[in-house]
């Protein structure tokens, strides 16, 4: 249970962290928070040559607000997301779900930018980031490139990031006026990964009908899966709209696998409940 | 080889060690500071918690080298400044919070550090407080017990 040998290299700045991963190529790996990467070498699943700190890359820490966006930088660890005022008032579904990630001492090292990286089908941010249409910045010693989130998540622990790229920064567009968020979870105890995690995002026009409805989930597919909920709830009042009925329709859409953790039959009915529920606290914060 | 200096509980200590070194390992084995315990390895049962800059973090997921230059405080440092027992590992001795005290460390630093920023949490505060700590031993209704109880004892109500 301990990790294998590579050679650590701490760049002390962006240019210079991407000088290195162009050189290490494949052989290089990024250590943000090390929540995910370090299991993983202590259990001997990787062992890349290379490792690339970007703790001290203090430029890489931001969580700012502007133009309707809410950018957290690669070193922007998921406390200080969750904590953060700004992107609370503009963005409350950052904090609903980041306060669902693993425990606080792991929320302390643990990055948000890490965690869309490694793409694990059960976490929280991949699906809050597809649910937003929101994006991720990549950058390599020969240019950047911004991946949508349609677009990044490719399979279970998989990304779109390439050998010698480094993402540095993730985008979280803010939903338009009137709109409200939830995310709900079961999991075994609180800050374990989920048996089954929905988000929901409503937007209701002035007379508080449902303009717009979409849920993203995690564990119940290989990448965060999103499902218009809109054929179920779409124009009806907000407050009396039939949410049971977006649940059974999240439940046809889904995939769920049995594992250890819960029979895919078991996911299927959290789905169903999940969305309803969230669908109606949605709706409450809007 | 790196040389990697933090400071533990308040003194300066290095050694030169190799990248792979894990914190748990390297505060254990290079700096003998063995009241960190080390569980499971892949950051799931908390006996290696430590505070980093105040804040606890699972030392078995840091390299030492990643962290030179750090504010450490092990379970050591939990102590009174008579050297005597501190209030939280006081109150886990009166409330029976531990048996064989495995995983004892990890709860001292975790609550120390919870009781710093919530000086009086609920019953289901303190619960949510240890939720990412593994005890085998108590049931945990004696470490909750232990939490209100430090809580208390710091608030002056000993
Ligand atoms: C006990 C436990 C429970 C957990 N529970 C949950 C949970 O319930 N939900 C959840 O979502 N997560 C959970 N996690 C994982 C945690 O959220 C991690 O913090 C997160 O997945 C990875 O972020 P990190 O900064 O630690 O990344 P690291 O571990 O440093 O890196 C992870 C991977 O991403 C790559 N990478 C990281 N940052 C970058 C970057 N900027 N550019 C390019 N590559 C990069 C690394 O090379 C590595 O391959 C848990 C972890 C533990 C140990
Ligand atoms: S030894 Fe670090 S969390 Fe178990
Ligand atoms: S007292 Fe034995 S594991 Fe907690």
């Amino acid at each position: 249970m301990k990790p294998p040998a590579f050679t650590y290299h701490r760049p002390a700045s962006v240019a210079d962290a991407l000088a290195v991963l162009a050189e290490t190529g494949p052989d290089g790996k990024v250590l943000a928070g090390g929540q995910s990467l370090v299991p993983v070498l202590n259990m001997r699943l990787a062992a890349p040559g290379h490792l690339v700190d970007i703790n001290r890359l203090g430029e890489l820490a931001h969580v700012t607000v502007d133009a309707g966006v809410v950018r957290v930088g690669a070193l922007a660890r998921h406390a200080a997301v969750e904590r953060d005022a700004a992107a609370f008032a503009a963005l409350p579904l950052l904090r609903q779900a980041t306060g669902h990630v693993a425990h606080p001492a792991i929320r302390n090292r643990g990055t948000t930018v890490g965690s869309l990286v490694h793409a694990d089908p059960a976490a929280e941010l991949p699906a809050v980031l597809s649910l937003l249409s929101g994006s991720v910045t990549l950058a390599s010693a020969s240019g950047r490139r911004t991946v949508p989130a349609g677009e990044f998540f490719v399979g279970p622990l998989e990304s779109a990031l390439r050998p010698g790229e480094l993402a540095v920064e993730a985008l979280f567009p803010v939903p338009p006026k009137g709109s409200g968020t939830a995310w709900l979870e079961v999991s075994r105890r609180r800050g374990d990964f989920a048996v089954c995690g929905v988000g929901v995002l409503v937007t209701l026009s002035a007379d508080r009908r449902v303009a717009a409805a979409r849920a993203a989930y995690v564990s119940v597919g290989p990448t965060p899966l999103t499902v218009d909920l809109a054929e179920a709830v779409a124009g009806l009042p907000a407050d009396t709209a039939d949410w049971a009925a977006a649940g059974a329709l999240a439940a046809a859409r889904v995939r769920p696998e049995d594992d250890i953790h819960a029979t895919a039959a078991y996911r299927r009915h959290l789905v169903a409940v999940l969305t309803a529920r969230a669908g109606k606290a949605a709706v409450a914060n809007a | 080889m790196h040389e990697v200096s933090v400071t533990v509980n308040g003194v300066l200590r290095s050694a030169t060690v190799p990248a792979r070194r894990l914190l748990s390992d390297f505060l254990r084995h290079d700096l003998g500071c063995t009241g960190t315990h080390v569980g499971c390895e892949h950051g799931v049962c908390g006996a290696c918690t430590v505070l980093l800059d105040g804040e606890p973090v699972r030392s078995c997921l840091l390299f030492a080298v990643s962290v030179d230059g750090a504010q450490l405080t092990t379970v050591e440092g939990c102590r009174a400044p008579d050297g005597g027992l501190g209030p939280v590992q006081r109150a886990f001795h009166e409330c029976h919070g531990l048996q064989c005290g495995y995983c004892t460390p990890g709860f001292i630093t975790t609550v120390t550090a919870y009781l710093r920023d919530h000086p009086d949490p609920t019953e289901e505060q303190a619960r949510e407080a240890i939720g990412g700590n593994l005890c085998r031993c108590t049931g945990y209704q004696n470490i909750v017990a232990s939490v209100l109880r430090a809580a208390a004892i710091q608030r002056g109500e000993a």
